[in-house]
């Protein structure tokens, strides 16, 4: 190795150290009024010149690893084989969806009440998952504000309760219709906007719907938020021990048997099941429709997309659209689920999961956005004694994942279309 | 003229505020300038500057010395060492790797990175926010005592004071030395600039070394200013920050100034007259505004798309 | 069909073009040429509605249009090529072909979602305009390869069935030959040369092949630095002192 490496590999050493010790070394403590400052554990010190030294070492010797790395042999084990031809392929693939579908059903009545729970989350997070694929993944623009979206379909269902009175069912086509319409409304200032730029002003969207949320106390309650929104109902029948409403029944009464606090989990289960399954069959439609055909034109050449006639205007709009349609659903379940809901759980950082979701899963590609949307919201729960971590094995898979794998983990693929010779 | 005072007021609080913004978003629209690319952590890295700031002058109270000029000094150039290396860091791990793929994947590893050192201050330093010890104390005071007075403190005038010079510097740095010159050609043309023999690799992290010190001195300034620092603190600012090199006209280093003084008033103005919650919704609506009707900012060069 | 006269377009302070005029009728190929940096892709750009011209009309089939976005300029029929390949990438080629013929598909989302018969007659109707244009060109086995993952002159093709897919009244085509080999030039020659005779398409090409423009061209227009220089037919400009002066010196 050359001079100049090992100048480079000190360096980068001095500079990991550097970045650590400081922050990391020396605690910021509160002594009374005063601050005071406290040395670190030995542990962490040591620990900071541990990473300094791999940080050398790696790049020593960073051509040779980079080089056997490439060498390794490939993990995946099927990556050998023949791809199915289509046929066989799709069927295999509505036979494995079926099967997950009716194991989906009826699973929720063997377990716990918690596991329920938090099946509902991951399904929420299915749905805007998906939205925000139609957004990112097909039509290329990078939306950062789309929990504004998310906000208004839940607030639609809190203030319709709180004002009107509507059930559930009523609030849920009104939230996700609104939510389109705002969809609307910020996709037009964004239209001739290019990618950085689009995604600044769509996180600003976001964070003024925000701050309109916290500080309109009068209307949404502003900080405290509004609670008492009411679970879904089944044909009239409540699920809770007693009757809320006039004029319903209560489910477990009809039925004569006895209440649980089961029911109403496992019901808001299946209608967050039954919306995240329309969600994905009629976005997998639409990706086959010349709308999904020209949301993908215009994600892969906005240039030559129009050179062919078809509206930027149109094609951005119908992406925001119907990406924020999806987004008031999850909110209605979303406002269902928690009782109660507060500018609080609509802050940017969810938009950035939402984003790093679709990332992650492979931007297009529905199936790969599901298992994201699957992992990054189960795998906290798993690991909770980590959970301090969470964020910031987040922040670094994320960037890690764009160096390694941009394409995401299940990157799309192209629907093959069978074609007759002419004649 | 109790009017005049409380528009003054407004209007000093304004500037001064506006300057931090204007040092911040230097960091912003020197990188943009150069790599077409925003730096989402680039909040981060002020506030890591205004961490690292803090912890030197508690390290310095403990042992004992107290003369303000050593200080501040001292101060000033620990958050900025420390701030310029993770700048460097940040630009050669989250990146350099994917320089030039298509636009979303800078964006969403600078995303990433942003969220990682957000919580890795907030996991070393703990969440909540901290004093800042408020070292320039006192200032003039305008108007009768009895009634509104302007109040112009030093402090204020030091944050004017120090941005002027780090402009001016800065100006003659890139408009007189080697480097400076080899970062005009870079941003004007990557890839000529590399045939002529510039190694743009290092006029890069040069760059973000550049705009990370601006923000470590803006750091220190508004550490001292606002008296207190927390993990969270610098994302919001950071917006508020490229905001103001959009309005300005982002590339532009003279934009830079313009645009943050010009929010920095808006803000202080809303905050003043109508309510102080609100001020960060006129901040982005400015944004919107602007990028929806001279995209190319005040004093940016407007741009032909190539064909 | 097409009339551009005395156009002009600044950028700033730079006058990139500056009166020029030509003319195309109806089962023609007229040719632009000139040496780089004239101002060809200017005028294209600005006949096609990317760029605002900032003097002078166009006229396509009696109606002015300049100034006109370029969306609305593809739909009335005229369509082009880009000097850079500009194909959908990761989309099938096939893909590249349906997209681009939206405007003759059903876009209500209510059709497609409820698959009417409407919707599905102009489905299978674009499919087989698909098939039929990637078997002209002999792309049809690659059809649902991904289009960033053919080769250069495949590419080139593929853009040019794209364009006729959208049944244009007038074809534009910026350096089709460029980076191609002779023998693929000669290929382009008979597909333009038939686009006219076959499919009644007009065709205003720029090219830098000066067998290919002579061969083909009905007539020929030269500019100069942003200026026009000569126009005529193939022999005229051929011959005409000033083009000679200014670049013709080569094959």
């Amino acid at each position: 190795m050359t001079t100049h490496n090992l100048k480079h590999a000190l360096f980068c050493a001095i500079v990991t150290v550097v970045i650590a010790y400081p922050i990391l070394g020396l605690d910021l403590v509160a002594q009374g009024t005063q601050i005071g400052l406290e040395g670190a554990t030995p542990t962490t010190i040591i620990s900071i010149f541990l990473a300094a030294g791999i940080v050398f070492l790696f790049q020593l010797f960073r051509d040779n690893i980079m080089g056997n790395l490439g060498k390794l042999p490939k993990l995946n084990p099927l990556s050998g084989r023949e791809p199915m031809p289509a046929e066989k392929r799709a069927k295999v693939e509505a036979w494995v969806l079926t099967g997950i579908i009716v194991l989906a059903l009826f699973w929720p009545f063997v377990v716990s009440r918690g596991a329920v729970d938090l099946a509902t989350l991951v399904l929420i997070y299915i749905m805007l998952a998906l939205g925000l694929n139609v957004v990112v993944g097909l039509a290329g623009l990078l939306d950062l504000g789309y929990v504004a979206f998310y906000a208004v379909g839940a607030y639609t269902f809190a203030l319709l309760y709180q004002y009107f009175g509507f059930t559930f069912w009523m609030a849920l086509p009104i939230g996700a219709l609104l939510a389109a319409t705002f969809g609307m409304v910020l996709g037009f200032p964004v239209l001739r906007l290019r990618g950085d730029y689009l995604a600044i002003v769509t996180l600003g969207f976001g964070e003024i719907i925000r701050i309109l949320l916290n500080n309109w106390t009068a209307v949404t309650g502003g900080p405290n938020g509004i609670g008492g929104i009411p679970d879904p109902t089944l044909f009239g029948m409540e699920f809770g021990r007693r009757v809320k409403e006039e004029g319903n029944t209560s489910f477990h009464e009809t039925f004569g048997i006895a209440y649980s606090g089961e029911h109403k989990v496992i019901f808001l289960y299946l209608i967050a099941l039954v919306l995240a399954v329309i969600t994905a069959l009629v976005i997998r439609r639409l990706m086959r429709m010349p709308v999904g055909r020209a949301w993908e034109a215009l994600r892969e050449d906005e240039i030559a997309a129009r050179s062919l006639g078809l509206s930027r205007t149109a094609v951005k709009l119908s992406a925001f659209t119907i990406g924020a349609f999806f987004a008031g659903f999850a909110g209605t379940v979303f406002a269902s689920k928690q009782g109660f809901i507060s500018p609080e759980s609509f802050v940017f950082l969810e938009s950035a999961i939402i984003l790093a979701i679709v990332v992650l899963g492979g931007m297009g590609s529905q199936i790969g956005v599901i298992l994201a949307a699957v992992a990054v919201t189960i795998l906290p729960e798993l690991a909770r004694e980590f959970s301090d971590f969470r964020m910031l094995v987040f922040g670094a898979a994320m960037v890690l994942m764009m160096v390694w794998r941009p394409q995401g983990l299940m990157p799309m693929r192209r629907i093959p279309i069978a074609l007759k010779r002419q004649e | 003229m109790q009017d005049l005072l409380y528009f003054s007021q407004q209007l000093v609080n304004g500037l001064t505020i506006g300057s931090t913004y204007a040092l911040i978003a230097i960091g912003y629209t020197m990188v943009y300038g150069i790599i077409g690319m925003i730096n989402f952590a680039h909040g981060e890295i002020y506030m890591i500057g205004a961490y690292t700031a803090l912890i030197a002058i508690t390290g310095l109270a403990t042992l004992g010395i107290a003369w303000l000029p050593v200080i501040l000094l001292v101060a000033l150039i620990c958050a900025v060492i420390v701030s310029s290396s993770m700048g460097w860091a940040v630009e050669r791990v989250a990146y350099r790797p994917v320089r030039g793929r298509h636009r979303l994947i800078p964006l969403i590893s600078a995303i990433g990175m942003s969220i990682f050192l957000q919580n890795y201050v907030h996991l070393a330093q703990g969440s909540r926010n901290i004093g800042f010890p408020a070292l320039i104390d006192g200032g003039f005071r305008f108007g009768a005592p009895e009634s509104f007075q302007l109040s112009l403190s030093y402090m204020q005038i030091t944050i004017f004071i120090t941005t002027l010079v780090c402009m001016t510097l800065l100006s003659l740095f890139i408009s007189r030395s080697r480097i400076g010159r080899a970062c005009r050609a870079v941003s004007q043309d990557l890839g000529m600039a590399n045939l002529l023999g510039i190694d743009t690799n290092r006029i890069i992290s040069a760059t973000f070394v550049i705009g990370a010190s601006l923000a470590a001195v803006a750091g220190l300034l508004l550490g001292m200013y606002y008296g207190s620092v927390d993990p969270l603190f610098g994302f919001i600012a950071g917006l508020k920050a490229f905001t103001a090199a959009v309005l300005g006209g982002i590339g532009s280093i003279p934009g830079a100034m313009l645009g943050g003084l010009i929010l920095g008033v808006s803000e202080s103005m809303t905050s003043g007259y109508l309510s102080g919650e609100y001020k960060d919704v006129v901040s982005f609506s400015l944004l919107i505004l602007i990028l929806l009707f001279k995209p190319t900012g005040l004093l940016g060069k407007p741009e032909v798309e190539k064909i | 069909m097409l009339e551009v006269q005395d156009l002009s377009m600044r950028f700033g302070g730079l006058l990139a073009v500056d009166g020029v005029s030509l003319d195309v009728q109806n089962h023609e190929i007229v040719s632009v040429i000139g040496p780089n940096g004239a101002g060809k892709t200017t005028v294209f750009n600005c006949v096609s509605g990317f760029y605002k011209p900032t003097g002078g009309k166009i006229l396509f089939e009696g109606k002015e249009v300049q100034g006109k976005p370029d969306y609305k300029i593809s739909r009335l029929g005229m369509v082009r090529t880009f000097q850079h390949v500009r194909l959908f990438g990761q989309m099938s080629v096939v893909e590249n072909l349906l997209v681009a013929q939206h405007r003759h598909l059903n876009t209500n989302l209510l059709s497609g979602l409820l698959k009417t018969p409407d919707y599905r007659s102009r489905e299978k109707r674009s499919l087989d305009k698909a098939a039929y244009w990637l078997e002209r060109v002999g792309l049809l086995e690659l059809a649902n390869r991904e289009a960033g993952n053919l080769a250069y002159g495949q590419q080139r093709r593929l853009e040019i069935a794209r364009c006729m897919v959208t049944e244009p009244k007038l074809l534009m085509l910026d350096e089709p030959a460029a980076g191609l080999n002779p023998a693929e030039t000669n290929d382009l020659n008979q597909l333009i040369m038939s686009l006219k005779e076959d499919y009644n398409v007009s065709v205003l090409l720029i090219e830098h092949d000066m067998s290919l423009v002579m061969d083909i061209s009905d007539r020929i227009t030269v500019i100069n630095q942003g200026r026009p220089l000569a126009s005529g037919t193939p022999d005229d400009v051929r011959q005409n002192d000033d083009v000679i002066k200014a670049y013709l010196g080569e094959a």
